[in-house]
């Protein structure tokens, strides 16, 4: 963090913004930030090749997309913890799982193709773990955006 | 929005990311055998219809000192959801801030937000600034930090056809 200087920071919140569709998109931001534009395209290749940028290009919405999304929690005993996370991470449908301090200690995302997907994945874990499979749906999002200040 | 042949072509071709040349969208329309106009027109209409959010960059949190987080939990009056939950999306370090519906008596928080910060004492203290934002109409709160990663997959499209 303390190696990046003061125009990396601006680039990395500058490329936070929407990139336009012109032709030379990447002209518009070193307009913004003073700087040639082979600059900005160094510099963001040297960010992206050093980790700072884990991605750059369009963020999708899979729900969107016509795909069906679900955060689910588990309370899962201790001493079945392994036993269960096999059964769980054993379905193509979990992407995300992660454990959690507290109670309900195992939260997962399921990603299927259709809504119908996440009831009968969630009621198949419950069969195969005996274990009441919370479902949270987002029911609305506060979505402003993903940005990190550098 | 209903996605033919073409936009999935696009989706696929765009999914690890835009090319870092000064002509990005021509390179990728050449790559798809189109007109760098059809790519742009396509693109435009995907992100009016929200199956594009916005093209741009992904940063890493950890690297860039972000290391601690937590999954913040609410327990809000529903009349008053839709207001807090739009002044708690907006500050700078929650990621992820959604209305989800409560799992009684097991589950009783009703708002969620992804806290970031340096440390666990800066992630401690933005959650009181949420806390002092919810006000009265909060009746209760927890965090939930993570303590193992079980699983991680990409969320990719699947090829159809």
């Amino acid at each position: 963090m303390s190696d990046l200087s003061q125009i990396d920071r601006d680039l990395i919140n500058t490329l936070q913004d929407d990139l336009s569709l012109d032709s030379r998109p990447f002209a518009t931001v070193a307009d913004k930030l003073g700087i040639s534009e082979d600059d900005v395209l160094e510099r963001t290749k040297w960010l992206k090749e050093n980790g700072y940028l884990t991605r750059f290009g369009p963020f999708f919405d899979a729900a969107a997309m016509g795909g069906a999304f679900c955060l689910c929690a588990m309370a899962v005993p201790e001493d079945k913890f392994e036993d269960v996370l096999t059964k769980v991470n054993a379905h193509a449908e979990v992407a995300h799982n992660y454990e959690r301090a507290h109670r309900l200690n195992m939260w997962f995302v399921l990603a299927t193709e259709t809504p119908d997907g996440i009831t009968a994945t969630a009621d198949a874990i419950e069969r195969e773990t005996g274990i009441t499979v919370h479902c949270f749906p987002k029911l609305q999002e506060f979505y402003i955006g993903f940005r990190v200040a550098a | 929005m209903t996605l033919d042949t073409t936009d999935r072509q696009i989706i696929e071709a765009l999914q690890s990311g835009l090319p870092l040349v000064a002509e990005p969208y021509a390179e990728v329309a050449a790559s798809l055998n189109l007109s760098e106009d059809v790519l742009t027109t396509r693109l435009a209409a995907m992100k009016a219809s929200g199956v594009i959010r916005r093209i741009a960059a992904a940063p890493n949190h950890y690297k860039l000192g972000m290391t601690a987080n937590g999954m913040t939990v609410w327990d809000v009056e529903d009349d008053k959801i839709a207001e807090l939950g739009a002044l708690i999306g907006a500050l700078p370090f929650v990621t992820h801030c959604y209305e989800r519906p409560r799992a009684l008596p097991d589950w009783r928080y009703n708002l969620f937000a992804m806290v970031h910060g340096s440390s666990r004492e800066e992630v401690e203290e933005k959650r009181a600034r949420i806390k002092d934002i919810l006000g009265d109409a909060l009746h209760a709160s927890d965090v939930l930090v993570s303590t193992r990663i079980l699983k991680k997959t990409g969320l990719r499209l699947r090829k159809r056809g």
